[in-house]
């Protein structure tokens, strides 16, 4: 700890703090443009200019380190001013020169009420304008369909390319030209690969970045803001959803160190024109092979119909990809009242059970602990396409050095190098006796694209095997960790919506020819090629819809208030920020509703009720945003599985990222995120 | 007025063989494993004694640069010596005849200063514009090469090899740390300091840059002794230095001359004198064009040194002696300037990038007179924000003419804005070549 005095406030900071933090730590507020806490240093913006007691020049405060100043001549400690008039004057001059080239276009800008450079103009510009000169103007850029760029309003912070090329991993945005002439770009024009470009959007101090799909469709200040969780993928980000009236207007992250610091992914991002298209709206009866409208009870009844009299053996049900802990609790209720067993929630056929202990199915190392950790064994997963804000975090240990990283599975661009190891369960066997690793914390990083496969089983093995051989768990460390993709799965799994003794699995429902009736919530990831009355509880007009016998309209994960568990076993609630359309009504309640028409009334009429009868069967989801760890002694029994694994290949079971999920099936920006990066679409250069 | 016997660069006009025999007839490479055998303390102490500043327009004291680098690597890091050949200054042409002519001192500078600062590696990093010095620099170091002075287990005794960059014509590759920057294959964008190249330098190792005209005149400094050296000029402005007089005199002309001559002096022995004699004297830039302006009646016996020219608030520079007589138009000459600072501006903070432009514009207009007085001192004010707010000293660079111009011709300037309000409706005066 070093002393330093600041506006004539002595603390004591850590030496390697920069005079910036320093200030902050001593309550002082600092101006900046450029300076961002998680990117690289770049001092361009000269808007943190303090004075430092012994500099003719006022210093850059984001780039002093306060062990680079020197203490006075009796050993003083340094003293930084940040109210001097010398200091104000420093940032007038600053504020003028950003703001002479800067279009006085306030009025029409979609950065307007959130702009940094309108606030600190405010707060440290001064009232008018002595810049009498023709003012710059730049061309706008095409950057891809989600940026939008008006290149004029640019400030030259190079935040977005720092952005880039430092948590993205893709080097594609740059300066060009020098001078006033600079101009930022992706030199050829062409879209920026990186699956959390929108980031950029957030970054960009002014309004030269912004989102494309949502321009000129609102203002910040008529927006209703609801924190709640992503459910996109398995990562759990953190996310502010901002509403007008009935409509998602936009999805922006929020801060959580822990899971999605400050980053979310496009499709997180991008999601919500999705949440306006192909919406069920009306529950639908087919009827002579058609779908027909229909009232609820209407629907009710034609449910009813078929439930009357059928086998318990006979009926069945899958929790999909986006269905909250409560729906999953709900509808294992049901299934046990009804007697039946034949309920999972594993559509993909992964093999993750809780009868291996919560441990087999987390990413126990957690996310935040990537950060500690020394070593990387990635595992039939791809965890850009599967969980990109994870794979930054990744990226971040990598850029930080001293990590290996090694990959079995496909071989792709993750953003950082890594030792290609082999394809599949062959190059994995090699582990499962091999001497232990040098390295302390390692984690071995499975994903479903090793386990959802006929011999997943015997994969899960060998890797239990490998991480125990190898020394992925010791003391207070525990290494082995399931990459999920599906933002419900480990919810489901923690309230043990899997199939019950002698139950049928996912896949076995999907084409068993003996269901009579097969409940889908949300599940449209899954081919249901069986003769079963199929009642597809959901959002969207996907695959689970065309095949159903019977709609119910339902809520997707912005309109309900819900539970997601996140890959490493942290409940989150999200909350609903908008409602859902039509005669569409929350899946708890229509899951409740459908309980007392076919006669086996589920024990609670609000969703706090049945959240507490959650949290009394299980008590660990009750710890909102904490992660319970789970017991790695269960890890062993796993080993003794056995079982013959096949040769081929591991393969990541996102092929598309942008079209993972019904929501995102309905997005036409996801449509052209997709058809871009498949190289379908032309681009403005070629 | 400086004896033949006490110059350094004995071969400036070419008149001379500039190969490897030549310079060695005329002392280049004389003694240097020598002076190696003395150690590196006696080296640096010599180069501190001999009161040597940089030449490269700072005038930061060689000797006590060189003493800051890492005697003996702790870290694995090696040191590198970098010499910065990027002379960009308009006005400055010492570094060109250097290189041209005589070589060889440059690179026996390299050898030695790499010795004294533990650097087994030089690069020597050449404007993108001389590609005559870049090739006759590369054969002499072929030539050293192939007599053992350089490169591994040489007749000197100190490992060194020495490669030249060569640019790609940026006036900011000058500056020391976009020059590293630039070496290491970037955008030739200054970097922040601290940390100081001789922490973190090229490649993250201490790297020390030096001017190729410091560097040069490093051998002959230690073989003649620091007391020789430290014998010219005024106290703490010691030494021979080359000026480049350009300009509105007879004889613009390259000339080696003791520290501290008189402007007079300088200009009446080397160049002939003023174009039309002392009273046609207007002003002159003393030091490249980055140094502010100095009207005729304070230069005349100003002693050419860092310190005197200081007091008149410019400095020496480069000494690249720009002369202007009456006939200069010389809030153009001014405008222009602004113009090429504007050019060369990286573009990476705020008040160099912007400032220079604003500048530059409210210049060309004032030198047609279309402007407002009251705009001066705007001008002034801008200059004001743009100097010491910036990452490097370009910033610096571009404002010192335009305070310079303000402080000594403002009258000037105002009789221009007079001139045009009080005839709106005349033509702008065509100039030729325009």
């Amino acid at each position: 700890m070093t002393k330093i005095v600041v506006d004539g406030k002595e603390i004591e900071v850590p030496a390697e703090y920069t005079l910036l933090q320093a200030c902050e730590a001593a309550g002082a507020e600092i101006p900046r443009f450029c300076f961002h806490e998680r990117l690289s240093i770049a001092g361009n913006c000269r808007m943190c200019l303090v004075e430092l007691k012994g500099s003719p020049k006022p210093v850059a405060s984001c780039a002093w380190a306060v062990r680079d100043c020197r203490p006075g001549p009796n050993g003083e400690p340094p003293v930084v001013n940040t109210k001097t008039p010398m200091v104000k004057k420093a940032r007038e001059g600053v504020m003028e020169f950003l703001l002479i080239n800067h279009p006085l276009d306030c009025p029409i800008c979609d950065q307007g009420g959130e702009c940094d450079l309108q606030d600190q103009a405010m707060a440290y510009g001064v009232d008018k304008s002595r810049y009498h000169e023709n003012k710059r103007a730049v061309e706008d850029k095409y950057i891809g369909p989600l940026v939008k760029t008006i290149m004029t309003r640019c400030i030259h912070c190079t935040r977005c390319v720092r952005f880039t090329t430092e948590v993205a991993g893709v080097a594609e945005l740059g300066a060009i030209g020098r001078g006033e002439d600079m101009e930022i770009t992706t030199y050829l024009e062409q879209a920026m690969s990186s699956e959390l470009q929108g980031n950029v959007i957030d970054l960009c101090p002014v309004g030269a970045l912004t989102s494309k799909p949502y321009a000129f469709q609102a203002r910040p200040w008529e927006l209703t803001k609801t924190e709640s969780v992503d459910a996109m993928d398995a990562a759990g980000s953190n996310i502010r959803v901002d509403v007008r009236g009935r409509e998602v207007q936009r999805i922006l992250p929020r801060l959580h160190e822990d899971v999605n610091e400050e980053w979310i992914s496009d499709k997180s991002r991008f999601i919500w024109d999705g949440l306006r298209t192909q919406r069920l709206d009306k529950p639908y009866v087919r009827i002579k092979g058609k779908l027909v409208r229909a009232s609820w009870s209407d629907a009710f009844a034609a449910i009813a119909d078929k439930m009357r009299g059928l086998d318990a053996k006979k009926v069945g049900a899958i929790v999909g990809d986006l269905s909250t802990t409560e729906e999953a609790f709900a509808i294992k209720a049901l299934m046990d009242a009804i007697g039946s067993p034949n309920l999972d929630c594993r559509q993909d056929g992964s093999v993750l059970h809780p009868k291996y202990g919560r441990a087999s199915y987390l990413f126990n190392a957690t996310i935040a602990g990537i950060e500690q950790a020394d070593g990387l064994m990635i595992i039939g997963a791809n965890p850009r396409r599967e969980a990109p804000v994870i794979n930054a975090r990744i990226r971040k240990r990598w850029r930080a050095g001293d990590f290996k990283i090694g990959v079995i599975g496909e071989k792709a661009d993750l953003t950082y190098d890594y030792a290609y190891l082999g394809a599949g369960p062959e190059t994995l066997a090699d582990f499962v006796k091999h001497k232990k690793a040098q390295l302390k914390k390692q984690i071995w990083l499975i994903g479903q694209g090793a386990l959802a496969r006929p011999d997943g089983e015997a994969v899960l093995s060998m890797f239990a095997k490998s991480v125990h051989s190898v020394g992925g768990i010791a003391d207070g460390w525990n290494g082995f960790s399931v990459l999920h993709t599906a933002a419900s799965r480990v919810g489901a799994l923690d309230v043990g919506a899997v199939p019950g003794e002698g139950g049928l699995t996912a896949t076995q429902m999907a084409k068993a020819k003996s269901l009579g009736v097969l409940f889908l919530l949300g599940a449209d990831e899954i081919e249901v090629d069986s003769d079963a009355f199929v009642v597809y509880i959901g959002t969207h007009g996907d695959r689970g819809a065309h095949r159903a016998d019977v709609i119910l309209p339902a809520a997707a994960y912005t309109e309900k208030s819900g539970i997601f568990v996140n890959t490493e076993g942290r409940p989150q609630l999200a909350k609903r920020a908008a409602f859902a359309p039509g005669d569409a009504r929350e899946d708890w309640a229509i899951l409740r509703a459908l309980s007392d028409v076919i006669g086996h009334k589920l024990p609670w009429d609000s969703l706090s009720a049945l959240r507490q009868r959650m949290f009394a069967a299980h008590p660990h989801l009750a710890k909102l945003d904490q992660i319970v760890p789970a017991d790695a002694s269960q890890l062993a029994a796993l080993s003794k599985l056995g079982g013959e694994a096949k040769k081929t290949g591991f393969k990541s079971p996102v092929i598309d990222f942008y079209l993972t999920n019904p929501i995102a099936r309905a997005s036409a920006i996801m449509a052209e995120c997709s058809r871009l990066a498949a190289g379908k679409l032309p681009q403005a250069a070629e | 007025m400086l004896a033949d016997k006490d110059r350094i660069f004995r071969n400036l006009y070419g008149v001379h063989d500039w190969g490897l025999k030549g310079a060695m007839q005329r002392g280049a490479w004389d003694g240097t494993k020598a002076i190696i055998t003395k150690g590196r303390d006696w080296i640096i102490n010599e180069m501190k004694a001999s009161g040597l500043r940089g030449r490269g327009g700072a005038g930061f004291p060689t000797g006590l640069k060189w003493s800051f680098m890492p005697k003996e690597s702790t870290d694995g890091r090696p040191s590198y010596l970098v010499v910065n050949a990027d002379e960009s200054e308009p006005g400055t042409c010492k570094d060109r005849e250097i290189m041209r002519h005589d070589p060889h001192l440059l690179i026996e500078g390299c050898l030695i200063a790499g010795f004294a600062m533990n650097a087994h590696t030089g690069y020597i990093y050449v404007r993108g514009e001389y590609i005559h010095e870049r090739e006759r620099l590369e054969a002499a170091i072929e030539q050293a090469y192939e007599a053992g002075l350089l490169g591994k287990k040489n007749k000197c005794g100190w490992d060194f090899d020495l490669y030249v960059h060569h640019g790609a014509g940026a006036y900011i590759c000058g500056e020391e740390t976009a020059l590293l920057e630039s070496l290491e294959g970037k955008k030739g964008m200054p970097r922040l300091k601290p940390p100081f190249p001789a922490n973190v330098g090229l490649y993250g190792c201490p790297t020390t840059v030096n001017n190729v005209e410091s560097i040069a005149v490093a051998p002959d400094i230690l073989r003649r002794g620091a007391a020789w050296f430290s014998g010219f000029g005024r106290p703490n402005n010691a030494g021979t230095k080359l000026f480049c007089v350009s300009g509105h005199v007879n004889q613009p002309c390259n000339v080696e001359e003791a520290m501290s001559i008189p402007f007079r002096e300088l200009i009446d022995k080397h160049c002939g004198g003023i174009r039309g004699g002392w009273d046609n004297l207007l002003a002159c830039i003393p030091g490249g064009s980055s140094v502010p302006i100095v009207p005729a009646a304070q230069i005349v016996d100003c002693p050419m040194d860092f310190d005197a020219l200081k007091e008149l608030k410019s400095g020496l520079g480069t000494a690249a002696v720009i002369v202007m007589d009456k006939s200069t138009d010389v809030v153009r000459a001014i405008a222009r300037i602004s113009y090429f600072y504007k050019h060369e501006s990286c573009g990476q903070c705020t008040p160099c990038r912007e400032g220079t432009g604003w500048m530059w514009r409210v210049l060309t207009r004032m030198a047609e007179g279309r402007a407002q007085k009251k705009e001066i001192d705007l001008l002034l004010d801008v200059a004001g924000q743009v100097e010491g707010h910036t990452i490097c000293a370009l910033g610096d660079a571009a404002a010192w003419p335009v305070q310079g111009l303000i402080r000594h011709f403002r009258h000037d300037i105002e009789k221009r804005i007079d001139d045009y309000a009080a005839n709106p409706h005349s033509d702008s005066v065509l100039v030729a070549a325009e």
